[in-house]
This record gives C-alpha cells, structure tokens and sequence, in this order.
C-alpha cells in the first residue's frame, strides 16, 4: 500500500535533473527504460533503505562474531525454552503448558503468564522457513529475530518519519535508528527478548495509528488495531500505547483538533484493539477492569460526547440553546463517568494501579515499596552518561527536531512530540525504558537533521542561482530571488552553510563511530560467557556458569531442586534443566522472600526452610576469585531486604556495621555466619587468589575474609566451578534420629 | 565326572551332526601362552597357541571358548597365523566368526577360527589370537570419595577355558602399577613387580576352568561411550561433514560426597586420581571446520595439532569426570572429499572411511554411523570386515526435496581396534548437483518477476 502511493508522493519531493540529454546519452540503448528523475530518486532511496536494512542487521552480529551464536543474558533464557516447547510441542500443547519445573513447589502456568508474540514469531519464522526447506536450528533463529526485527523496524521508522515530515526525514531516521545504541542494547544478536520484537510492533502501531489520523482511512485504523495485537502478544510495555494514544487524543481534542479523520481512527483502533487484546491470556479483561486502562475507556467515552454534540450543535443551529446544552451534557458525562469509575474502585470491579505501574510514574515507589523491583539494576532511574552513551548526538538534536516539529504543527507531528516527550520521561525513570524513547528521539532527531540539510543545501542551491543571475541581470533580482528565506545582508552565507553542512556530517560520523563502538564494546558481551584480558593481552574466556548448568544437568537427578537467587532461575531451568525454587518471573514475592531469608539466616535455621521447599541443591555465584562484581555477596542485601519485607526476623541492620557493609574482620556476627556468606566462602580461606595477598583475599572486594575457618554441617560441595564462580552444595538429607 | 559326560556328549553331538568337520576332540593345544593387559579399562589378552591335529582326518578350523561372562563384553576376536620360523615369520590374518555349538556347557561362546588350509593329522600350527574385552574390571569399592585411588576387580581363569586339552600353558596379567591389593593364587603363581605370573600348568583337560580375582588399582581413565552417532554427510561440491554425537561417562568407580574445588586444583597428585578431565580424538588429517560444543554452547577447551599424518584434538569436558559423572558433547569437522570418495571401476562411487570412535581408549557401549549420501544417489551398499547392523533411512537437510538415503550402520561394543577402513558404494548422477542452485535461481527469477509485475499492474479499484 505503501509503496503504490510513493512515486504520487516523490513527484513533489523530487529535485530537478542536472540534464536531461546526458541521461539520454548514457541510456540510448534503453530508450525505454530510462530513468526520471523520480525513478532515480526511488532507485535511490529504495537502495539506501536496502543498505540501511542489512546494516541494521549485521552491526548487531558482533557478538555472534566475538563469541558464538548463543541465547544472552537471563529472561531470554526463559523465551527461548519455551520457544522450545511450541516447536517440539506446538501450539496448545503450549498455550495448557504448566510448568513444574520452576517455582516449585507452586509450579507457573506458562501458556497464562507470558505474552507469547515473541515465541510464536520465531515459532512462526522456524516453520516457514522448515517448509521452504531451510533446515535451520531453532536456536539460530531465537538468536537472529532480534536482528531481523531491528532490520524491520527502520523501515517502519522511514515510513513514520515519511508520514510526519517527509521521505529525507524518514531516511534519516531509517539511519539513525539502525545503529542507536539505545535500541542495539536489546536487540543484538542473542537478546532473545520480549523487546526485540516489542519496539518494531510499538513503532509500527504509531505510525499505523498516525496514519490512520492522518488519512481517516478505516483500513490503517485496522491496521493500527492489529499492530496493537501484536505488541500486546509481544510485551507488557503496550500499556504505554494504550495509554498515549488516548492522551494524544485528548490533547488533540483539547487543542480543538477534533476531526472525522481522529474519531475514526481512534475508535476503530480502541475497540478492536481491544477485543482482539482480550485474545490474549495473560491480558484478559484487563482492558475494561484495571485502572490502567481506563484512561483509554475515558477518551473512547469522550469522543463519542464530542461526536454527539457536534451533531446536535448541527442539528440545532441555536448557538445559545447549544451552550446550555452542552453544559448539561458535558456536566453530567462528567459525572456519570466518575460515578462509574467510583463505583466500579469501590466495588473491586477496576482494580487500582498496581505497583509497577506506580513506579513508572514515581522514580522513588519503587525504593520505598517493591524492593524486588527496585533490586533490579536496569529498573534504576537513569545517569545522565547512560543517556549520552545512549543517543549520543540524538541528545542535542532532540531539541532541535522539537522546535522543528513546533514550528511545523500538525497532528502527526503533535504525536511525535508527545510521543519523545512522554517516553523520555519515563526514560529518565528506569535505564531499561531508554529503549521505549529511542525511537522517538530517532524521529526527532532526523526531523532535525533532515530538515537543517535541507535548508542548507537551498540555501546553497539558491546562492547559486543568485550567482548564475546575479552576473547577467545584476544585483536587483537577487534580492527579489531571497526575499523568500535569505537576508541577503550577510556575506559569508554560502560558506557558511557549506561549514555548518560539513559539520552536520562530522557529527553525525562521529555518531556513526560512537554508535559502532559502543555496540562492539558494551553491548555483544552475552554476560552468561565472561571475557578478560590475559596478562599478557591474551584473552581469557570465563565460561563457568555453562559448566555449572551443564554438570547440573548431567550429574543430578533428574528431580532434583536448586535453591538460587531468582536471577539465575531461568538459566537453570533452560539449561541446567533442573527445577528450582524461584526464577525471573517475581511472581510471587513471597516465595522469593523466603528463598532471601534462608540465604541470610544461619545454616540450621537456613536448613529448616530448604527441607520444607524440597530443596537438594543450592547454587551461589561467588566472584571473590576472578573479581567479578556482581555476584550474590554483591547482591545480598537485596535478599535481606527483600526477605525482610515479608519476614521481619530479618533485620537489615543486622548485616551491617555502621551502616556499611563488610564481609573482612569487621563484618557483622550475622554476617560472618549467615548461609549466603558460607557457601561463598566456604574453604576460601585456604586460597591464595592474588600474589603478595594473604590466602582468602576477595579480589572481587578488595579484601581479607573474616571468617576462613568455615564449617558446614547441614550441606556440602557437591561442585564447584574452574574459577569458582559458581559453587554448588548438596543438602544432605537429616541425619539419624538416635 | 559330569563335566566328561558334558564333553562327551558335545563331541558325539559335534561328531553327529557336523561329521564333515572335524571334532572337538582331533585336536590339542601343545603349548598356549596367554598375556593379559589390564592397564586400561580395555583388556587385551594375546594367546599364543600352537595347536595339533592329533585326529585322522584335516581339521579346517578350530574353535575358541570363552566363559559367559566375558562373551557378552567381548569386544572383538582377531586371529593370525604364523607361517615361518624365528626371523621370516609372517602373519596371516585369518577368518574368525562367532559360532553357536549345540550342548555349549555352561553357556560358553564360542569363536570359530579358520585355517588357511586344513590342517592335517599330525601337523601342527602357531596361532596369534587377540581378544578385547570391555566392562570387565568391575570398581570394588563400588563408591569412592574424591582422594581415594580407584581399585577394581579382574575376574578370569587362572586356567585357559578351552574345548581341546592343552599340554601346557602359561598366564601372565598385567596390571597398571604395583599396587595390587589381592589375587587368587593357583600354583604355581607368583607377581612381580606390575606382573602376576599363573602356570606354567601342565595338561589340563578340555574345559578346565579355575576362577581367579585379581584386585588391583586402575586409576586410568574409565571412558565410555555410552552412545555414540557419528553422522557423515556427503557433499559432492566437494567437502565431507562428519558430526559425532557423544555420551561419555565415566565408568568406573562411583563418585561419592564431596567435590572440592580447592583439592582438585591444590592436589592434583592426589585428589581426584581416578578421574579425567582431557581426551584425545583422532582426527585425520587436513581437517577443518572443527567444533567442540553441547546443547548449550561452544565448549572453549579444546586444541587442534593439524599433521599430515593424522590430525589431534585436545579437548576437556566443561567439568571433570569423576566415577559416574557424563558429559554429552558434539564434534564435527569437515574433510575435503577428494581425500574419501572414489570411483569404483563399475562406475560407482564409494566412500572410503574409518570406522569406530576417533577417540583414544575408550570403549563405546552403542555406536550409529550414518552416512547420508547426496540427494538422488540411489543403490546404497556398505562394506565392512565385520558384521553391524544396516538399515536405510531419509535424511531432509537444506533444500532437500526427496530427501538423502541414509545408510546407517549399528554396531555395539565398540573399542579402537575396530577403526578400520569401511566402504559404501552408490550410484550419482551429477546432475543432480545443480538441483539446488536451479531452485535457487529459480526462487530468485521468480522474485522479481513478481516485483515487477506488482509495479506495473494497478490494484486500485477507482481509478485515480
């Protein structure tokens, strides 16, 4: 469709031929097939986009190239094991799937708890490409999707930035987002996420939705609605969509923008966005009972009140009457709205914000309220250097394109700017939603870039033709010639332009360097593998936690149970194919907080819970040979606090010593003998770790242990990995009553 | 006296029904040397045995028993004759083949071992026979602790179990160190140093039988292949991709309690003797593309020496393997065709390649090999020198449309001795190379085609 209404479009768009008679030289042979100037121009932006579509896909292969075609990080772990499950089970054998292996022993209905887009997506791609005979692994296709929609959503991005600004500002933004590090960070190769799929659905019902306001065409309001399907299937970010949209159309109807065209598309987008929502589990009928969406509920309301009153405004021609009439109705809209929703709170029938929710809109709930969410590190409110790291020259084109798009309004570009506005905000709120604003900031931006090229290249082009003229009739048609933009009073314009043109693409190459390196650097570690320099610059791969998961596999029963902090959950389930206790999921802080208390209590208290959970094997990661940080001593007091938070025995200060926490000499008694601190440190003592450093030295804190003389009773090593990174204990069964 | 009656009735059964043979009883053993390696976990035996027609008529062949419990983990019989004296001997290798005998005692298995000619009455002949056995040292203590040495149980006759009376004969046992915590002596038997010496014992009667337990330490490595599928892809554009499957364990002596990281690293001399943590795969020469990885990654540890004879691979499971521990892995590697396929004088062609496991000392309980030919080669035939299982089956890979024959060959029991040379044979048409870039091409023609009608035919239904 897109492509059909494209060469109308150009034709206004297309620049002028240098000459028309060497083109026909150069194609006498093809008389037929010659160029225009506007299949030039197609030829041309069609193999731009084209380049822009495999370098967004290969700039994302670095860690396949520096490590191995392999599953990232923790959650994709999950993704890709159930993704697993769909091919070798198929469909509703997945959609009934409930999952025993985790969260035992209350076990997790996975088909009812996960939004499956992303798994059928690769489940789909699999298929497809097993029917046309391409006999690929499963694996190499969890791997690529990431890439693969990164690819697709630079197209999405041309045809956004087409339909905001125009096709030069949508190439741009084709460019600039294909390599933003913003979005690279969860679309590399590997990062089998929810995400990777998520920002193209995102993106793609914006500019559906934007379309569809733009054309007031039924069918891109569909279409919008189906996007909103897809990322609903795909992500719990939709919740963003559902409620910015509605915003946007609220401001629109506030500024007096109101339009056939807005009622249109909106009302198709809502309602079978949302019917078809509702075709997803875990989403239910959140639409129509969670206080989230209700703002989407209130708009659709509202809408319909405007529709009505313009027809009765139409229909009574009595501005008077209408006035009246219209405070009555708006009166008692308004207050049979808020009775609705009173009642409907009141009753439990709309359930209020939940807590997440909350903290997206409150940087400090989460801190003060949901340790769990709080103890993750990417749901931290952002630094200002991760927002350079992140957009780099985008940061300062933002603005930029903000004035643009002010100065250009229109309902496109009042979404657009709502749009950066919103996500940026909530960009600043949690590092992981750096990711929701890229595009936006992407679309700004190249509005910026795109339009002050523009501007200079006719500045340029004009100066010329002055100058062609200039010489012939004089300085008299100049002025009439740049009446239109140009003070004629400065001298030094076209060289000017030609500086400020030169250093656009400076910045934008060193947007091009900063994007390349940081992608090869920060973002293609798969974090499961670790890499060092050697001594002697060689490089040294840490490849523990595999070998940890892989000896659990093979040399454990098959029922056994692992005890771990949750974030390793989903490892271990993928590939350690072993039960545990609780994973990624948080769905229960409960669970998780008792798994907390026993990491910090003492062993024969610890011991008392681990027998009631079944548990047979507890698994730590200890970073005090190879000193790497984040390992579980760094992460304790989190399961303090969050095992304090349900079970009061568990006191924070308790683990501390004035306020700092220690684990030399000066720790805390609770501390030093508390189960979390043994099982990392259990025969450590007896390590030398670093030359000139008394045995016992965690390189990872810089510091002596206090305790080395460590005794364990209720357990013992049952493994533990080549650089100690993970330690595995088996929980020997009680022993003999006398 | 019942074993006579046994012997008895077995030579009139033989004499009966097989007349045209010649029976048990033609037949004595003048002398027998028997040399037992037990250094590893595979037990090699070599016999010497110099056999004499004592009967009237030619005896063609000779019958080799073993007792019921090592049958079933005999790996593997071979047999040569030695023709010539001292400095000119030669070694002919002769045919051997499991046999069944009517009224076995005690269950004995029997290997049947033809002359190259028959041998007649009074001559005599000098035999080479080596027989492998696998799972025969049994871990006594079954479970050991991680500083433990590992010590296991031989189980044999102290005597050669035979169907013909043997004059004399000698055993000697090797074992891995001189640590020997017991055997069952028969006089006259002595050790020495890494030697237990049994004999020499003097005219014992067909089907002697003293059992004998040698309990010694074997910290060698216990690797078994519990399954192993090695899988050969043919391509004709010119390369050879061999995929093996592994299930190694380790199978001796169960590990028990704690694995202590800071002994395994601190004491290596002493802690964890009896596991093993680097294998050896012999790969042959100009191979390339090699991978090391399992169902979760890439394996980092492991190294490649490239030769021109053969090719090394260095590799460690991601953890060490303690008694009872396993570690499932894959290798592959390519090899360039030309080095494997040939063309038979009829026009076919054949693969030629080794069979067995390429890696070193270790057995392998159940071994598939499947050679998947090219897509449209048709009458599969393996050659081999011994007897496996073969079955045909269809293999669909990339852009396959009828699929590849799989010629899948099954064998178990398996140790190195058996990487020997096998062939199979197929007919190919070369045509069907270009299949695949044919559809390609097509895929792609058709491609644009359709782009370009797209662009110049007018969906819309108004006119604009």
């Amino acid at each position: 469709m897109g492509g059909k209404s494209e060469p109308t479009k150009s034709e206004s768009m297309a620049t002028k031929t240098t000459n028309p008679d060497l083109l026909n030289t150069s194609f006498f042979s093809f008389k037929s097939l010659k160029l225009k100037t506007k299949q030039q121009e197609l030829l041309l932006r069609i193999s731009i986009l084209g380049l822009v579509y495999i370098l967004a896909f290969i700039a994302r292969l670095f860690s396949v190239l520096r490590y191995e075609s392999m599953i990232h990080e923790f959650d994709p772990y999950f993704n890709y094991r159930t993704t697993l499950f769909l091919t070798e089970k198929g469909f509703y054998e997945f959609w009934n799937w409930f999952d025993s292996e985790s969260w035992y022993p209350l076990g997790r209905i996975i088909g009812g708890t996960l939004y499956p887009g992303l798994m059928v997506t690769a489940a789909l791609i699999y298929w497809t490409l097993r029917f046309l005979r391409f006999f690929v692994h499963i694996r190499e296709v969890c791997v690529l999707t990431a890439p693969f929609f990164a690819s697709n959503t630079t197209l999405v991005a041309y045809f956004f930035g087409k339909e905001i600004w125009d096709t030069g500002a949508g190439l741009v933004a084709a460019v600039l987002i294909a390599i933003c590090p913003g979005y690279i960070s969860r679309s590399v190769a590997g990062s089998y996420d929810n995400e990777a799929v998520a920002i193209f659905a995102l993106l793609l019902t914006f500019y559906l939705f934007v379309k569809a306001v733009n054309t007031g065409s039924l069918a891109w309001a569909l279409g919008s609605a189906f996007g909103y399907f897809y990322m609903v299937s795909a992500w719990g970010g939709y919740v963003f969509i559902i409620n910015l949209v509605p915003l946007y159309v609220l401001v629109l109807l506030i500024t007096g923008r109101y339009s056939m065209r807005l009622y249109i598309a909106y009302n198709c987008m809502y309602i079978l966005g949302m019917l078809l929502a509702m075709q997803i589990r875990f989403v239910g009928f959140q639409h129509v009972q969670s206080g989230e969406h209700m703002g989407a509920m209130g708009v659709f309301l509202l809408m319909q009140v405007f529709y009505f009153l313009d027809w009765v405004k139409y229909q009574l021609n009595d501005t008077k009457l209408f006035q009246t009439f219209l405070r009555i109705t708006v009166t008692s809209a308004i207050l049979v709205g808020g009775i609705a929703l009173g009642v409907g709170t009141a009753s439990g029938y709309i359930s209020p914000w939940t807590g997440r929710f909350y903290s997206l809109l409150d940087p400090t709930y989460a801190k003060d309220h949901i340790p769990i969410i709080a103890s993750v590190s990417e749901h931290q409110p952002t630094a200002w250097s991760s927002f350079m790291f992140d957009y780099h020259i985008l940061l300062f084109l933002f603005p930029a394109g903000l004035y643009f798009c002010f100065k250009r309004l229109t309902d496109a570009t009042i979404f657009i700017v709502m749009y950066g506005l919103t996500s940026l905000y909530f960009a600043g709120v949690m590092v992981r939603l750096i990711l929701v604003a890229t595009p936006a900031v992407c679309l700004i931006s190249a509005i910026a870039v795109s339009a002050t090229v523009k501007n200079l290249t006719s500045l340029l082009r004009t100066k010329q033709k002055v100058s062609q003229t200039g010489s012939t009739k004089g300085a008299g048609s100049s002025k009439a010639s740049s009446k239109v933009t140009l003070d004629q009073s400065q001298p030094f314009q076209k060289n000017g332009a030609i500086a400020l043109l030169v250093g656009v693409f400076y910045l934008l190459s060193r947007y091009a360097i900063h994007c390349t390196w940081v992608t090869s650097e920060a973002y293609s570690s798969p974090s499961i593998v670790l890499a060092a320099r050697g001594a002697h610059g060689n490089r040294i791969i840490f490849d523990d936690y595999r070998e940890a998961y892989y000896w659990l596999r093979q040399n454990t029963p098959t029922d056994a149970k692992i005890m771990s902090w949750w974030d390793y959950g989903y490892q271990i389930t993928a590939m350690g194919n072993r039960t545990v206790i609780v994973d990624n999921n948080t769905w229960n802080n409960t669970h998780i907080a008792t798994v907390g208390r026993a990491m910090s209590s003492y062993e024969d208290e610890a011991y008392d819970i681990m027998r009631s959970l079944d548990v047979n094997y507890v698994l730590v990661v200890f970073g005090g040979v190879t000193g790497y940080s984040s390992d579980d001593i760094n992460k304790f007091l989190w399961m303090v606090r969050i095992g304090g938070g349900v079970f009061p025995v568990i006191k924070e200060p308790d683990y501390l010593v004035n306020g700092e926490f220690r684990v030399d000499k000066g720790a805390s008694p609770k501390m030093l003998n508390c189960l979390m601190y043994k099982l990392c440190y259990y025969r450590f003592g007896e390590l030398t770790t670093e030359y000139g450093k008394p045995p016992g030295y965690d390189r990872a804190r810089g510091v002596e242990i206090g305790n080395k003389d460590i005794k364990l009773e209720h357990l013992e090593e049952a493994y533990t990995t080549s650089n100690w990174i993970v330690r595995i204990y088996r929980v020997k069964p009680p022993t003999n009553r006398l | 006296m019942a074993a006579r009656i046994w012997i008895f009735s077995v030579v009139v059964a033989v004499f009966l029904s097989i007349s045209a043979f010649s029976s048990a009883q033609d037949l004595q053993i003048v002398n027998a040397e028997r040399r037992i390696d037990l250094s590893s976990h595979i037990v090699k035996a070599f016999l010497t045995l110099k056999v004499e027609n004592i009967g009237k008529d030619p005896a063609a062949e000779m019958l080799l028993a073993f007792p019921p419990t090592q049958i079933k983990n005999l790996a593997m019989v071979q047999a040569l004759a030695i023709t010539g004296k001292k400095k000119k001997k030669t070694y002919l290798p002769l045919d051997v083949k499991p046999t069944e005998q009517p009224d076995a005692p005690n269950d004995t298995g029997y290997y049947r071992v033809k002359f190259i000619s028959p041998l007649g009455p009074g001559e005599t002949v000098s035999l080479e026979v080596l027989y492998i056995l696998t799972h025969s040292l049994e871990p006594f203590p079954v479970e050991i602790t991680q500083s433990e040495s590992q010590l296991v149980y031989y189980h044999d006759s102290a005597v050669i179990l035979s169907p013909y009376h043997i004059k004399q004969q000698t055993t000697f046992v090797k074992t891995p160190t001189t640590r020997v915590e017991s055997f069952t002596s028969v006089e006259p038997a002595n050790r020495a140093g890494k030697e237990i010496k049994y004999g020499p014992y003097e005219n014992r009667a067909s089907y002697s039988y003293t059992p004998v337990i040698i309990h010694f330490e074997n910290n060698s490595p216990f690797a078994v292949v519990e399954e192993l599928v090695r899988e050969i892809e043919i391509s004709h554009w010119g390369s050879l991709q061999i995929t093996e499957n592994y299930r190694l364990t380790h199978g001796g002596a169960r590990h028990k309690g704690v694995f202590s990281r800071v002994d395994y690293q601190s004491k290596r001399s002493v802690s964890g003797a009896s596991s093993f943590n680097a294998l050896l795969a012999v790969l042959p020469p100009r191979v390339n593309s090699v991978y090391y990885r399992d169902n979760i990654g890439n394996i980092s540890t492991s190294h490649l020496r490239t030769g021109f004879r053969k090719s090394e691979l260095e590799f460690e499971p991601r953890y060490p393997l303690f008694g009872g521990w396993s570690a499932t892995f894959v290798i592959g590697y390519r090899v360039p065709l030309e080095d494997y396929l040939f063309e038979a004088s009829d026009g076919r062609r054949y693969l030629n390649f080794t069979f067995g496991c390429p890696l070193v000392e270790t057995i392998v309980n159940k071994l598939t090999l499947k050679v998947v030919l090219p897509e449209g080669s048709k009458d599969p035939s393996a050659v081999l020198p011994f007897t496996v299982n073969q079955e045909l089956e269809v293999k669909y890979s990339y852009l396959d449309i009828v699929g590849r024959t799989v010629v899948v060959l099954q064998k178990d029991n398996v140790v190195p001795t058996h990487n020997v040379p096998f062939q199979v044979y197929y007919t190919f048409n070369p045509i069907y190379m270009l299949a695949e870039p044919f559809m390609l091409v097509t895929a792609f023609f058709l491609v644009f085609v359709a782009s370009l009608a797209y662009v110049h035919i007018d969906l819309n239904i108004v006119r604009k």
